[in-house]
Formats: structure tokens, C-alpha cells, sequence
């Protein structure tokens, strides 16, 4: 199975009925085409709207209405427009349930780096460090490794987002959570190893007494 | 009355040099005709407040193709390597402000307050050098408020007084942005008389817009 369609299988188990969630651009985005079946979650989109989904058809592409990436769009009835201050309100008002984000690495503590690589790769903060800020639960959603390198390491070596520990880490091997005592491996993803997993990640990770196959449906 | 002038005559207003904020995010809600006027007249130096710079050939992404930005302050420009390359070049000066906290920098300016307070940021590069306060056991950064000499924004109905409305997602930092404009020229894709929008409909306040521009004509 591609690395990002299993990504976005299991964090779409993590969503509860009701949820307001967000969906950062890229990998997370994938997320909603996987809910299960009768689940209803309210998407916002941070360019202003509440109730967001995929466009059905190109030809109904209407340009006053994108998601963030800039991509056409649509809305579900009972959608709501407002504008970039009422949004950020919403995300750091500790109105949003779920944010699902990409990842440049994450460490043992928790904290997540996703903004930036100097002197390289400037994309910019754009919504994240208030995501992160505000949202009651941070999933981080991303390839375990990139070209080969550890992204969850000992301690973040570029900028973080937030001094705020997230809640949960979804990779294509592996479902990690960050407690205070450190990074606890509770899935292995179908057909991973333990072991290949400890040797794909730099950081410490308790194994959890319960730890199982990760469930792609519910 | 009536603020409608020609899309010339609008944008003559804006000297090299000028302070601009500039509505809309990844293009959607951003007003493309005062832009395509700002490159066309070769305005140069300009201070460009915005969430972002689009793409390449897009929205505000053509004012940094034009080489008419020298600083820039926005959230992200991620989707725009142009943008990315002549700030790593040190061409243009960046400033990254967390989406959430420019909303509220330029909503502090155009509203007249001090500051804002906001958990984002806290403990990360973004709070190097400014000052952190502590209320009831939770730490805050403060960040200045922003302001500019001119605000330019998209609306997709204006009456001739100035009084706008906006549409969906390309409402963005277009109301925000009209309250903190020195000078405020709006493009709006329909124009109407006085009266066509009623009071309990207007989004922006005509007194605070100057100079109205129609999309089209």
C-alpha cells in the first residue's frame, strides 16, 4: 500500500463524530477521503470556512472558493464563511478538536518541527504554529523516514512549531505517542517489525505492553 | 457620492516606497487588477503586508516577479520558490509572522490597540527579541501592531459610498486589512448604487474606503 494512503487510513480512525477538525496542505489532506462510513466531521479550511469538502466535478470550480493550498473547493450544507481573524480564533480559541499536520521531525519531548530548514527550504509557519498553539489534539502525519534519515529524533535540530507537546505521530510503520515519559510505541504498521522500526527512528521509545498491528478501519 | 475612479488614477496614488497590504490567500480574494496596474505602472521598493505571495505569474506572486518588493511581511511561501529564493539571496526581506498573529497584528492597527497577546510562538524563533508577559500562570508573547500606507482589497460587491461585501473564502484579510490602510482602494467585481446594500449587510464601513475600482471596465 503507497506509504501516504496508509498514513491517512489510520489517522482518520483517530476522528470522532462532530469533530471540527483542520487538515494542514499536502499528506493530511488525504484524511477526509478515509472517514468511516456514517462519520461526520466538520473540516476548516483557515482561509475561512467551517464545513468544507471536495470539489465533486471540475467544472462546478467557483474562484471565491478554495481550500488553503488554493485548490477549488466545495461545502457541505450548514457551511459557514468568515474571515482570517474569526479563523484563527476559532483554532486558537480552543474551538478545533483535531489539527493533522506534516512533519519534518519530531523528538522525544514531543515537540514538533515542520516550518522550515535554514538556508535551504523557507516555506513558512502559515497556520502552524497557531494550530499547534491551540488545537485540544495535534496529530502529526508523516513518512517515518526521509531518504533515509530519522525525522523522530532525540532532540529537534531545526526550528520547532511549538514548545507544545503533540499528541499523537502517524507514520507509514508506526503510530507513536509522546507522553511525559517519552515516546511510547504502541502500533506497527502490517508487516513492519519492531526492530525495523527502532532502527528507522533515532529517539528512545518505550514499547507499550499492549503494543499491536495498526487497524486501518474501524 | 461616488469613490469610483479608473484603475490608473487609483494606482497613481501609490508612490515607490509605499507601505501596501494586500488582501487574499494563495490569490483567492486578492485584487488583480490593482495588482497587474501596480506592475504595469513599474512601482519599485514596495513594503508588501500579506498572508502570502501565491505562485509565480499569480496574485501578489507577480509583484515579487516584477522585482517590485523589498520587504515583505507574511505567513507563508511555501508554494511560491521565487519568493523563497530572493529571500535566502537576501533580496527581499522577509519578516514570517504566524498566520493567526498577523490577523490580529493588523486588526490591532487598524483598531487602535497596543499589541496583541498570543500563546503562538511562545518559546520558538518567532519570540527572539520580544517581550513575553505572564497572566494568571500562562506565558504570552506581545507583538506590535501593523499598519501601512495603503490597504488594497477585493470585494465582490461595493456601492459607490465604499461599503463592501465579500464571498466565501475570498473574504480572507480583506475586511482586517480595510480597517488598517492609511488609504484604501478597493476592486470590487460588482459595483451598485447607494442603498442596493443594506446597513445590516455592510462587511466593510464605507467611510473607511477611499478610492473604489470596478473589476471590469
Amino acid at each position: 500500500m503507497d506509504a501516504k494512503i496508509l498514513i491517512a487510513q489510520r489517522v482518520a480512525q483517530e476522528l470522532k463524530d462532530g469533530d471540527l477538525v483542520n487538515l494542514g496542505i499536502g499528506l493530511p489532506t488525504l484524511v477526509a477521503q478515509f472517514l468511516p462510513a456514517g462519520m461526520r466531521a466538520f473540516f476548516q479550511s483557515e482561509n475561512g470556512l467551517i464545513g468544507m469538502q471536495a470539489l465533486a466535478e471540475k467544472a462546478a470550480a467557483f474562484e471565491d472558493l478554495t481550500d488553503a493550498g488554493g485548490t477549488p473547493a466545495s461545502f457541505i450544507p450548514g457551511a459557514a464563511a468568515f474571515d482570517s481573524v474569526t479563523s484563527f480564533g476559532f483554532i486558537r480559541g480552543g474551538h478545533l478538536d483535531v489539527t493533522v499536520l506534516g512533519g519534518l521531525q519530531v523528538d522525544e519531548a514531543g515537540q514538533l518541527a515542520n516550518w522550515m530548514v535554514p538556508g535551504k527550504m523557507v516555506p513558512g509557519m502559515g497556520g502552524a504554529m497557531d494550530l499547534v498553539s491551540g488545537a485540544k489534539r495535534v496529530i502529526v502525519a508523516m513518512t517515518h523516514t526521509a531518504k533515509g534519515e530519522a525525522k523522530i529524533i532525540r532532540k529537534c535540530t531545526l526550528p520547532i512549531t511549538s514548545v507544545r507537546r503533540v499528541d499523537l505521530i502517524v507514520t507509514d510503520m508506526a503510530v507513536i505517542e509522546p507522553t511525559a515519559e517519552g515516546l511510547v510505541l504502541k502500533e506497527v504498521a502490517p508487516g513492519t517489525a519492531i526492530e525495523d522500526v527502532m532502527a528507522a527512528t533515532e529517539a528512545n521509545l518505550i514499547i507499550a505492553a499492549d503494543i499491536r498491528e495498526m487497524s486501518l478501519s474501524a | 457620492m461616488s469613490k469610483l475612479t479608473t484603475l490608473a488614477a487609483a494606482v497613481e496614488k501609490i508612490p515607490d516606497g509605499a507601505s501596501v497590504m494586500i488582501g487574499g490567500f494563495m490569490g483567492g480574494g486578492s485584487p488583480h487588477r490593482l495588482i497587474a496596474e501596480l506592475v504595469r505602472q513599474g512601482k519599485k521598493n514596495l513594503a508588501i503586508i500579506a498572508n502570502d505571495t501565491a505562485r509565480p505569474g499569480i496574485g501578489i506572486g507577480r509583484l515579487i516577479d516584477a522585482n517590485a518588493v523589498v520587504k515583505l511581511v507574511t505567513s507563508h511561501i511555501g508554494l511560491n520558490p521565487e519568493t523563497q529564493k530572493r529571500m535566502i539571496a537576501e533580496e527581499i526581506e522577509v519578516e514570517l509572522v504566524p498566520q493567526g498573529t498577523l490577523a490580529e497584528r493588523i486588526r490591532a492597527g487598524g483598531t487602535g490597540l497596543g499589541g496583541v497577546i498570543t500563546p503562538t510562538g511562545v518559546g520558538t524563533v518567532v519570540a527572539e527579541g520580544k517581550p513575553t508577559i505572564e497572566i494568571d500562570g500562562e506565558t504570552f508573547l506581545v507583538e506590535k501592531p501593523l499598519k501601512a500606507d495603503f490597504a488594497l482589497i477585493h470585494a465582490v460587491r461595493a456601492d459607490l459610498f465604499g461599503n463592501l461585501q465579500y464571498q466565501l473564502t475570498a473574504r480572507n484579510f480583506n475586511p482586517v486589512m480595510a480597517m488598517a490602510g492609511e488609504t484604501v482602494i478597493a476592486e470590487a467585481d460588482i459595483v451598485v448604487p447607494v442603498g442596493m446594500i443594506p446597513p445590516d449587510h455592510a462587511e466593510t464601513v464605507g467611510v473607511v474606503v477611499d478610492f473604489l475600482v470596478a473589476r471590469k471596465g
